[in-house]
């Protein structure tokens, strides 16, 4: 986890005069300039060419608008990022209008959706544009009723002379206070004081999606625009021998074939035509690499788990020593399979390729690096390419690689045409970049008083890079510790998955150590409880998770589920942290009909302050769902480098009537954001399994549990 | 290539198509009407839930020939002003993550309380089970399609 540089306080503002009037505030995300203020002519803002990086503009009729620049994809970002600005703006939020934001590095900086780092990289940013905004409102009321700003308070969009109860709005106040000098130091609101954040507030783009208006890039339409598919190789491992279009090229609607990489585009007049034309293709392959199975799999984690070297992560003591004394120790494998992201949307991207630049638009979690390697694969200059964002139908970070992008570039480039790439379901889940399936073997050491003395990690992944957090609970509250990994480089691709290599890893560990304090016979909250008080008194290394925000939400989890407490019910434990955040997990499992059902799910989050309590309780709700459903049944299997499952008839994924009732609880702390988008994800496979085994005696060590003996037979 | 003349939110449309393309097809590239959303293309997520004659179907197996004179409304025609009981639900609850599979989501659920003004509970799951939310908005989904029931007259 990297320090995020605070913006410093001169390099903040900029100021313009917007055409009809009015306030244009920029400010400035990454500038290091000295003295960056400057009042800024309508003509180069119209143009562009400004140096901001975000603003927000004040009409006289009072309207606030506010360029949202991050992609949404359901995280709830251009709903949050607004009301950052607007509460400490004081403006009424009925008045505010949300515009996303094209690619724009000059104005911009981190467009990127992923990690849930949007709202703690710009918290103080958004904070401090609405203050300054609003100080610059008071000034100009001042001077107008010949008064001190201290007698001044603003609220709702109005600025009030409280002596005398004279009102000025905001609209009434734009021109003047365009002329006020910015100020280089304003008061920030303390958390206490906020009005808006905190609140329940609808997404901003509601009536838009309840009414069917375009918002994705599936949407996305374009005068003269062309419609392709693409065929991509059936296996991987293998790449295009031969190719036969010419029934393809004869079908109705068809413009051309083009053969390009490994890829055969089929494009024409219409979505369904290509569709068609597509399924007449004859293409040869020819091997190029390992065709892998799932067997295969299963044969090299073994291999690389018993491997006498891997890449160590983190040691300390003396673990050989520790589990040579140790009065017990507990061995288990954890393994998790490859998973596809399966955003509601499927992957597509529009791109126009022309002599004098390039035009591309559509569903993106990182529009700057796509546009990035699009200008390179081009040879083009990036500033000649331009790059709307549409609103995502889900990311769960597929969309964080450009692949389908480039695809796009490289077809409009060859045709020279305006040209929409679709890609159907199928494509989407045979595609790639899936989740890497990793194996865990852990080994736990312990006292005769039931102490962890010890504790090994080896995390064996394919194409998983480091499948380890090594710096995560419980590293630094054990003596003697050895977390390392070991990787296989497969032909089948792999890319970030929401929480990526946490969203299976917690799963894993935390189910470990239930295990482990079954053996040491105590309590799993009381069991992570001294963990972290050890942790603490006597580390055994750099502690690089904040041990009292873990505490909080384990206490809070355990409270607020009445842990230990219930009768007729199994209960189990989990608390994970990642992406800045905390977050504790109850799950309750009843047996139905002899089976282990999951009843309820208590969730216990801290993530700092929280912006949007509607938005922040769903991203949690939603996180659970996410992680139970995937833990439960969702599966992606290769035969001879063939993905097995290829829509959702095959691959499942949670329904309507499998999903428990949802407590969700915040932490209040006052902290600043820390992030929310991935961290209610992680903890709930290890909750569920915990409380399966309560329930049933059956401890699940892999994914999915429906696929497992345990859950079969039971 | 055939001409069809589709009864659609009111409207009749004319679209020149192949007769095996599925409705779903022929209003987003024909029609222009990209509400209906294109999901797995089997049947399987609903996220291309339209109304035939009142009915919830699936238009990305419905192909355009099979259509005839069957009354169809999409989620632009399910209201004048987005102002359907379901609809408003739906903002009340605030039911929509990423809402890509919302319009499927509230067509299923209004052809449900067409036929079902009071469902119960297990009669609300049981007509939204066939209707993926990848990011996992069930528990509001729930909440609003009760909440809506309310509202229908």
């Amino acid at each position: 986890m990297s320090t995020l540089p605070k913006p410093s306080r001169r390099d903040f503002m900029k100021l313009a005069a917007t055409a009809g009037g009015g306030l244009m505030l920029g400010f400035s995300w990454t500038s290091t300039s000295a003295s960056a203020m400057k009042v800024v002519k309508d003509s180069s803002l119209a143009g562009g060419s400004i140096e901001f990086n975000s603003f927000l503009s004040l009409s006289p009729d009072g309207i606030v608008t506010i360029f949202s620049p991050n992609p949404e994809l359901g995280q709830n970002i251009k709903t949050s990022f607004p009301m950052i600005v607007a509460e400490e703006l004081d403006a009424d939020w009925t008045k505010v209008k949300v515009v996303q934001a094209p690619l724009d590095t000059k104005k911009f900086d981190r467009q990127v959706t992923g990690g849930s780092g949007a709202v703690p990289h710009s918290w103080e940013r958004l904070r401090k544009a609405g203050a300054t905004a609003r100080q610059m409102l008071m000034e100009a009321a001042a001077k107008k009723w010949k008064v001190s700003t201290s007698t001044l308070i603003t609220e709702n969009g109005m600025v009030v002379h409280q002596a005398t109860g004279r009102k000025l709005s905001y609209g009434e106040l734009a021109t003047e206070a365009a002329k006020v000098p910015v100020p280089t130091d304003v008061k920030l609101k303390d958390v206490k004081d906020f009005k808006l954040i905190g609140k329940v507030v609808r997404n901003v783009d509601n009536k838009e999606m309840i009414t069917g208006k375009p918002l994705y890039g599936m949407d996305f339409y374009k005068e003269g625009m062309l419609f392709a598919m693409i065929q991509r190789p059936e296996a991987f491992g293998t790449k295009i021998k031969s190719v036969d279009a010419a029934a393809a090229k004869a079908m109705p609607g068809i413009v051309d074939v083009v053969t390009f990489k490994n890829n055969v585009a089929v494009v024409g007049k219409s979505t369904w035509q290509v569709n068609k034309a597509r399924k007449v293709l004859k293409i040869q392959y020819e091997k190029d690499g390992d065709l892998e199975s799932s067997s295969d799999h299963d044969r090299i984690f073994k291999t690389l788990l018993a491997k006498p070297e891997a890449t160590v992560r983190r040691k300390e003591g003396d673990v050989d020593a520790a589990f040579k004394k140790a009065a017990k120790v507990v061995k288990s494998e954890y393994q998790c399979p490859f998973l596809s992201h399966s955003p509601m949307e499927p992957m597509n991207f529009f791109a126009h390729v022309r002599p004098d630049g390039v035009e591309l638009a559509g569903p993106t979690q990182t529009p700057e690096m796509a546009r990035g390697m699009v200008a390179k694969m081009l040879n083009i200059d990036p500033e000649k390419i331009t790059l709307e964002l549409t609103r995502l139908g889900g990311g769960f970070g597929r969309r964080l690689s450009a692949d389908y992008v480039l695809e796009a570039a490289e077809l409009s480039s060859i045709i020279k045409a305006p040209v929409k790439v679709i890609w159907t379901r199928e494509d989407d889940m045979t595609g790639g970049t899936y989740r890497p399936a990793v194996r865990y073997r852990f080994e736990a050491a312990l006292d005769t008083q039931g102490n962890m003395i010890g504790y090994k990690l080896r995390g064996a992944g394919i194409n998983a890079g480091n499948p380890t957090r090594e710096d995560n609970f419980p590293s630094g509250a054990v003596d003697n510790l050895l977390i390392e990994s070991i990787e296989h480089k497969s032909t089948i691709t792999t890319g970030p998955w929401r929480a990526p290599i946490t969203n299976f890893l917690a799963f894993a560990e935390q189910a470990f150590l239930d295990e482990v304090a079954e053996a040491a016979k105590k309590d799993p909250v009381q069991f992570r409880l001294a963990l972290l008080d050890k942790a603490k008194k006597s580390p055994a290394g750099p502690v690089r998770y904040d041990i009292d925000r873990m505490r909080g939400v384990i206490e809070l989890a355990a409270e607020k589920s009445g842990w230990g407490k219930k009768k007729g019910v199994a209960q189990g434990f989990s608390v994970y942290f990642s992406h800045r955040s905390y977050v504790a997990q109850v799950a309750e499992v009843k047996l139905k009909n002899n089976k282990p059902v999951v009843d309820k799910i208590y969730a216990a989050a801290d993530c700092g302050i929280v912006i949007n309590l509607s938005g922040a309780y769903q991203q949690v709700r939603g996180g659970v769902v996410d992680g139970l459903g995937h833990a439960m049944y969702s599966n992606m299997t290769f035969k001879d480098g063939v993905p097995e499952q290829k829509n959702f008839n095959s691959y499942r994924l949670i329904r309507m009537k499998e999903v428990p009732e949802i407590d969700v609880h915040f932490v209040n702390n006052g902290i600043d954001p820390t992030g929310l988008g991935e961290p209610a994800l992680p903890p709930t496979g290890g909750a569920v399994a915990n409380a399966i085994f309560k329930a049933t005696g059956k401890r699940l060590r892999n994914q999915p549990f429906m696929e497992q003996a345990e859950l079969k037979n039971a | 290539m055939a001409t069809y003349k589709l009864q659609i939110n009111g409207r009749t449309y004319e679209a020149d198509v192949e007769p095996d393309t599925p409705l779903l097809w022929v209003l987003r590239d024909n029609l222009g009407l990209v509400g209906t959303k294109f999901g797995c293309g089997i049947a399987q997520c609903g996220a291309c839930t339209v109304h035939v004659n009142g009915n919830a179907m699936r238009s990305c197996v419905y192909p355009v020939s099979a259509v005839g004179n069957s009354k169809i409304t999409t989620i632009e025609g399910l209201s004048a002003d987005g102002d359907h009981p379901v609809q408003l639900a739906w903002d009340e609850v605030d039911v929509a993550q990423c809402g890509y599979c919302q319009a499927g989501q509230i067509m299923t659920a209004s052809a449900l309380l067409n036929r079902n003004p009071k469902p119960s509970a297990e009669e609300i799951d049981n007509a939204m089970h066939g209707n993926i939310c990848r990011c996992g908005t069930y528990h509001r989904i729930r909440e609003a399609v009760a909440l809506a029931a309310t509202k229908t007259k």
